[in-house]
C-alpha cells in the first residue's frame, strides 16, 4: 500500500518578481499581476511583490548587493540603518512581509521568478529535499527540470515552501514574449495546483527526476591577472541539463586549445554560462539525477495548523 | 569603344585602431582588445600600425554600458568643443581625449580607420556598420569581408540618415567601421561570437594590408540595408512598454515584414500588426540597450551601393 501524505491547505502564496532587477520576464509578470484587483473571490491568497523595486527601476541586477544573498539568518537579524546597503534593508523589509522565516505568519508558499541567460528551459529550484509540495507541482507543470539547491539557504526562501522558477535563455535587460508566456503559465499552473490541492484533489503519487548540485567550476583564469582565458565551448553552450561525460570539452581557449572535463563522474551541467556568475567565479555548475519517489498527496481539510 | 575604367587613387591607411569596450558589457571587444594589449602578433600587419584600445575603461570595470551618459552617442561636434571643465560627464571627457589621441575628427591628422566591437541581444549574425554610401575604401573592404567570410554571411548596415545617425567613437577616424555581433546577452562571452568578431578582423586587417602593398581592387558592389525608421514599443502613459516583440518577429532580423505580418504582442495577448505600406527589412530586433532610447526595431531597405575600382596614392 502506497503512503498518502495528508498537509495542510496552501492558503497564502507570495509571487515574487524583480529579486533581480534585470531579469525582466518576472518583473512585467508582477506589473500585469498587480493591474488585477483582487475582489475576494479568489480560492487562494496570493501575494505579488516587488522584490527589489530600485533594482528594477534601474534594470539592473543589483543596486549594492544581491538581493538573492541577504537572507542568511544572520543578515535577516543584522540591525540596519540608513547606510545599509539599500539590499540589506529590503531583505528584512521583505521578510517582515512575507515571514519571518519559519514563523506561523509566514505566507505557505512562495514563487520567486527568474530568468538566467543559460538554455535552461523551465526549471524550478527547492531549497529543501523533502519539498512534497514542490515536487508535486513540479509533476503538475509537466516535468521541467527540479533543481534542488539544498546548500543555497541564503536565498529568498522566508516560508514553509519555496519556490524559485528560473526560465532561459533570456538576455537581462531583455524580456522576450515566448519567455514571459511560459513563465505566465507556470504561474497559472501552479496555482491551478494549488486550487485543486486546497479543495481536497488527491494527487497521486510518482516519480520525479531531481538534480542535485554537487560542485561549481570556474572559467580557467590567468594565475596573475585573473582575466579568464577561455569561453565556453560551443560542445557545451546551451547543454544545460545534457548529460557531461569525462573527457567532453568544457572550455575553448582563446589561444585554440580545448579544455576537457577532468572529472571521473558524468555529471549534469546546468546554468552554462549565466552572465551573473562571472563574477561570482562559475562558468557552469554540475548536478547529479536522482529519481524521486513522491507520495500521493491530499491536504488536511481546511483547519490550519 | 571600351572605356577605360575608373580608378580611385587613395591615401594608404598607415594608422588603424581597434576600438573595444565602448559599451562595457559587450564583452567579446573586450575580450579580444585585452588580448591584443597583452600580445599583439595576431593583429600585426606589414605596412600600418594597428593599436588595440579600450574606449570606455571605467564602464568595463563595472560591466555596464556607460556611467554617465551613451559614450558611441558622445562624439557631437558639441562634446568635442566643450571646454575642460569640472562636471563634465564622464564619456563626454573620454570623447574629448579619443579625438584627441585618435583625431581630431575631421582633420587630416586623424586615424585611417578604426573598428568599433560591438555586440547585441538581436539575433543579427556577423554585421559591419557604415556611416556613408560614398566612402570607398570602407566600401571595397566591405566587400573583401564578405567574400572572405563564405559560406558565413556577413550583412552591411548603412546608416546615413539624417536623424537616425548618431556621433560613434569611430567617427573620429577617416574610415569608421562597425563591427556588431550577436546574439550575445550583456556581459556574457560566447565562444562562437568571439571566434566570429576575430575572423571579421583578420580578414579587414589583411584588406588593409594588400591595399597598402598596391593592390588595385576593381570595381565591386555591396548589397547594404539602410536605415529607414526606428519603431518603438507600444507604450502606457507613464512610459512603460504596453506589449513585447512578437514571437514571429522575435529573432528575425533582416527577414522581410510586410503590412500585416504580427509585430508586436501585447502583455494580455493581443497582437500588434506592422502596417506599413512598403516591405522593409528589420534589425535590432529586441536590443536590450535600445529599451530606455525608445527602440523595439529599426526598419530598413535594401539598396546596392557601387564603388569603383581603388589603389593606394602614388606618391
Amino acid at each position: 500500500e502506497e503512503p498518502v501524505v495528508a498537509m495542510p491547505t496552501v492558503s497564502r502564496v507570495a509571487v515574487c518578481g524583480g529579486t533581480h532587477g534585470n531579469e525582466l520576464a518576472g518583473i512585467y509578470l508582477v506589473r500585469e499581476m498587480l493591474k488585477k484587483r483582487a475582489d475576494g473571490t479568489e480560492p487562494v491568497s496570493v501575494v505579488t511583490v516587488m522584490s527589489n523595486p530600485r533594482a528594477a527601476q534601474l534594470c539592473v541586477r543589483y543596486v549594492e548587493t544581491d538581493l538573492n544573498r541577504c537572507f542568511t539568518r544572520a543578515a535577516l537579524s543584522a540591525p540596519v540603518s540608513e547606510t545599509s546597503p539599500y539590499e540589506m534593508i529590503r531583505s528584512q523589509e521583505l521578510n517582515a512581509l512575507l515571514g519571518p522565516k519559519a514563523s506561523a505568519q509566514a505566507v505557505d508558499l512562495l514563487c520567486d521568478l527568474h530568468n538566467t541567460t543559460a538554455n535552461t528551459g523551465l526549471c524550478l529550484i527547492t531549497y529543501s529535499d523533502r519539498d512534497w509540495i514542490c515536487l508535486h507541482i513540479c509533476k503538475h507543470l509537466q516535468f521541467p527540470y527540479m533543481l534542488d539547491i539544498c546548500y543555497a539557504k541564503a536565498y529568498l526562501c522566508p516560508t514553509s515552501v519555496s519556490i524559485s522558477m528560473e526560465i532561459g535563455p533570456q538576455p537581462h535587460g531583455v524580456v522576450r514574449s515566448v519567455i514571459f508566456s511560459a513563465m505566465q503559465e507556470g504561474v497559472q499552473l501552479m496555482m491551478d495546483w494549488i486550487c485543486q490541492f486546497n479543495s481536497g484533489t488527491l494527487f497521486e503519487g510518482g516519480w520525479v527526476d531531481v538534480y542535485t548540485m554537487v560542485k561549481n567550476i570556474d572559467y580557467p583564469r590567468d594565475s596573475e591577472t585573473h582575466v579568464i582565458t577561455a569561453a565556453v565551448h560551443p560542445n557545451l553552450q546551451d547543454r544545460d541539463f545534457c548529460l557531461l561525460h569525462p573527457g567532453d570539452p568544457m572550455f575553448l581557449c582563446f589561444s585554440g586549445e580545448t579544455l576537457r572535463y577532468r572529472g571521473k563522474e558524468a555529471l549534469y551541467p546546468f546554468f552554462i554560462n549565466e552572465g551573473a556568475y562571472y563574477e561570482k567565479g562559475v562558468a557552469l555548475s554540475l548536478a547529479r539525477k536522482r529519481r524521486v519517489q513522491i507520495p500521493s498527496q491530499h491536504t488536511l481539510g481546511l483547519l490550519d495548523y | 569603344m571600351s572605356s577605360r575604367t575608373n580608378i580611385s587613387c587613395l591615401q594608404e591607411a598607415k594608422r588603424v585602431a581597434i576600438f573595444g569596450g565602448t559599451h562595457g558589457n559587450e564583452m567579446s571587444g573586450i575580450t579580444l582588445v585585452n588580448m591584443w594589449i597583452q600580445n599583439s602578433a595576431e593583429i600585426e600587419r606589414n605596412g600600418l600600425v594597428v593599436k588595440p584600445f579600450i574606449s570606455n575603461p571605467r564602464a568595463v570595470e563595472k560591466c555596464t554600458r556607460y556611467i554617465d551618459t551613451d559614450l558611441n552617442r558622445a562624439f557631437t561636434p558639441e562634446n568635442l568643443s566643450a571646454p575642460d571643465v569640472e562636471g563634465l560627464p564622464y564619456e563626454v571627457q573620454r570623447a574629448k581625449e579619443i579625438n584627441r589621441m585618435f583625431g581630431p575628427k575631421g582633420s587630416s591628422d586623424a586615424y585611417d580607420a578604426i573598428f568599433d566591437l560591438h555586440n547585441t541581444t538581436s539575433n543579427m549574425g556577423s554585421t559591419l556598420i557604415l556611416e556613408s554610401s560614398t566612402d570607398l575604401f570602407n566600401l571595397q573592404m566591405v566587400h573583401y569581408i564578405k567574400k572572405a567570410m563564405v559560406p558565413h554571411t556577413c550583412s552591411v548596415l548603412l546608416n546615413e540618415h539624417p536623424q537616425l545617425k548618431y556621433s560613434t567613437t569611430r567617427s573620429v577616424a577617416k574610415h569608421p567601421i562597425g563591427l556588431e555581433v550577436g546574439p550575445q546577452p550583456q556581459g556574457v562571452l560566447r565562444s562562437n561570437v568571439f571566434e566570429s568578431m576575430r575572423t571579421i578582423l583578420k580578414h579587414a586587417l589583411d584588406f588593409i594590408e594588400l591595399f597598402n602593398s598596391g593592390v588595385e581592387f576593381p570595381p565591386c558592389t555591396v548589397d547594404v540595408f539602410r536605415v529607414q525608421e526606428r519603431m518603438d514599443y507600444p507604450r502606457d502613459t507613464n512610459g512603460n512598454i504596453t506589449a513585447m516583440v512578437h514571437p514571429h518577429l522575435q529573432d528575425c532580423d533582416w527577414e522581410p515584414l510586410n503590412r500585416g505580418d504580427p509585430m508586436f504582442l501585447t502583455f494580455d495577448g493581443r497582437t500588434v500588426l506592422y502596417e506599413g505600406a512598403n516591405t522593409v527589412y528589420p534589425t535590432f530586433i529586441n536590443e536590450a540597450a535600445y529599451y530606455e532610447k525608445q527602440q523595439a526595431f529599426m526598419t530598413t531597405c535594401r539598396e546596392i551601393l557601387a564603388a569603383y575600382a581603388i589603389r593606394k596614392a602614388c606618391k
